[in-house]
C-alpha cells in the first residue's frame, strides 16, 4: 500500500511531505504510549496516535517510520508540522477513532507481516 | 574516517518538547558517514531514550557521543537525583516519572531495559544527590 492510499482509506488530509505519498508501506502500529513504540515496534513504517506533541514526530523518526497518522481528528501544531517536514515523515489527520483506522487499514491489506505479537 | 569523531550536546532539562535534538543530530552525522541502518537504529533508539530519561528525570546533562570506524560510543551524563536502585529501574514497567510526563506519552518504565537492548555494552554509574552516567557502545558489526 502507498501513503496515498493509507490517506484514502482514513478518509484523511495530509498535512506535510505529500512529495512522498508515493511511498511503499508495509506495516503499522497504533499507539498513543511512545515508549512502547520505541520498545516493542520493529519495522513499522506508518503510525497510527491520538497523542499530539512533538516527541511523537521524533520518536517516528529515530524509528525509521515513514508516516504518522493522527486519529480523532487531532490537529497538529505548526512546530510539529515543521519538525516532521523536516525528518522527511508524512503527516495526515483522520477523523476516525484509533480502533476504527486500524481496522480500515487491516482490511484494506496493511498488514503486519509477523510481527502480531510481541 | 580514520580518527575518531566527537560530538557534545547540552541536552536542555527545562523543556521536554525540545527533548530528541542531541540524538536527532547524531543520527543525521551517521547517516551521512554511511553507517549501515541497523547500527543506525539502535544508535538512534538507545539515545533517545536516554535523552528523554535526562529530561525527565535529571533536568538535562551532557551527552558525549565518539564515533569510530567500528563503534558508537555514547556517554550521558547527568546532575540529577542519581537512582536509588538500579535493579529495580532496570526492571520493565517500573517508572518513577510523574503522570505528566505519561500525559505525554513517556514513563512506561521502558527506557532502561530498551536502552541495554539496543547496546553491545551498557554501564550505568549512580550516585544518589550527585548524578548518573550511562555508558553505552554500539560495535559497528
Amino acid at each position: 500500500m502507498r501513503i496515498k492510499d493509507v490517506a484514502s482509506v482514513l478518509s484523511a488530509e495530509i498535512l506535510c511531505r505529500s512529495d512522498l505519498a508515493e511511498t511503499e508501506v508495509k506495516s503499522a502500529c497504533g499507539s498513543d504510549m511512545m515508549s512502547d513504540v520505541l520498545a516493542y515496534v520493529k519495522d513499522h513504517a506508518v503510525l497510527l496516535t491520538g497523542l499530539v506533541n512533538p516527541q511523537v514526530v521524533r520518536t517516528a523518526e529515530m524509528m525509521d517510520m515513514k508516516c504518522i497518522v493522527f486519529v480523532r481528528g487531532k490537529n497538529p501544531s505548526e512546530q510539529i508540522i515543521s519538525l516532521a517536514e523536516e525528518a522527511g515523515i508524512v503527516l495526515m489527520r483522520s477523523s476516525y477513532r484509533m480502533y476504527t483506522s486500524c481496522g480500515l487499514l487491516y482490511a484494506s491489506g496493511l498488514k503486519n507481516e509477523g510481527n502480531d505479537t510481541v | 574516517m580514520n580518527e575518531t569523531l566527537k560530538y557534545v550536546y547540552e541536552v536542555d532539562g527545562s523543556d521536554f518538547m525540545s527533548a530528541g535534538v542531541a540524538s536527532a543530530d547524531v543520527k543525521k552525522n551517521l547517516k551521512m558517514l554511511g553507517f549501515s541502518g541497523d547500527l543506525i537504529k539502535k544508535v538512534s533508539i538507545a539515545m533517545y531514550e536516554g535523552e528523554i530519561n535526562m529530561v525527565i528525570h535529571a533536568n538535562g546533562g551532557i551527552a558525549t557521543v565518539e564515533v569510530s570506524d567500528d563503534c558508537v560510543s555514547i556517554v550521558l551524563a547527568d546532575k540529577g537525583p542519581g537512582i536509588e536502585d538500579i535493579e529495580l529501574a532496570m526492571s520493565e514497567g517500573y517508572s518513577t516519572a510523574p503522570d505528566r510526563i505519561r500525559a505525554l506519552g513517556f514513563g512506561a518504565g521502558m527506557g532502561l531495559p530498551n536502552m541495554k537492548k539496543y547496546c553491545d555494552e551498557f554501564k550505568i554509574e549512580t550516585e544518589l544527590g550527585v548524578g548518573t552516567t550511562v555508558y553505552m557502545k554500539v560495535y559497528n558489526s
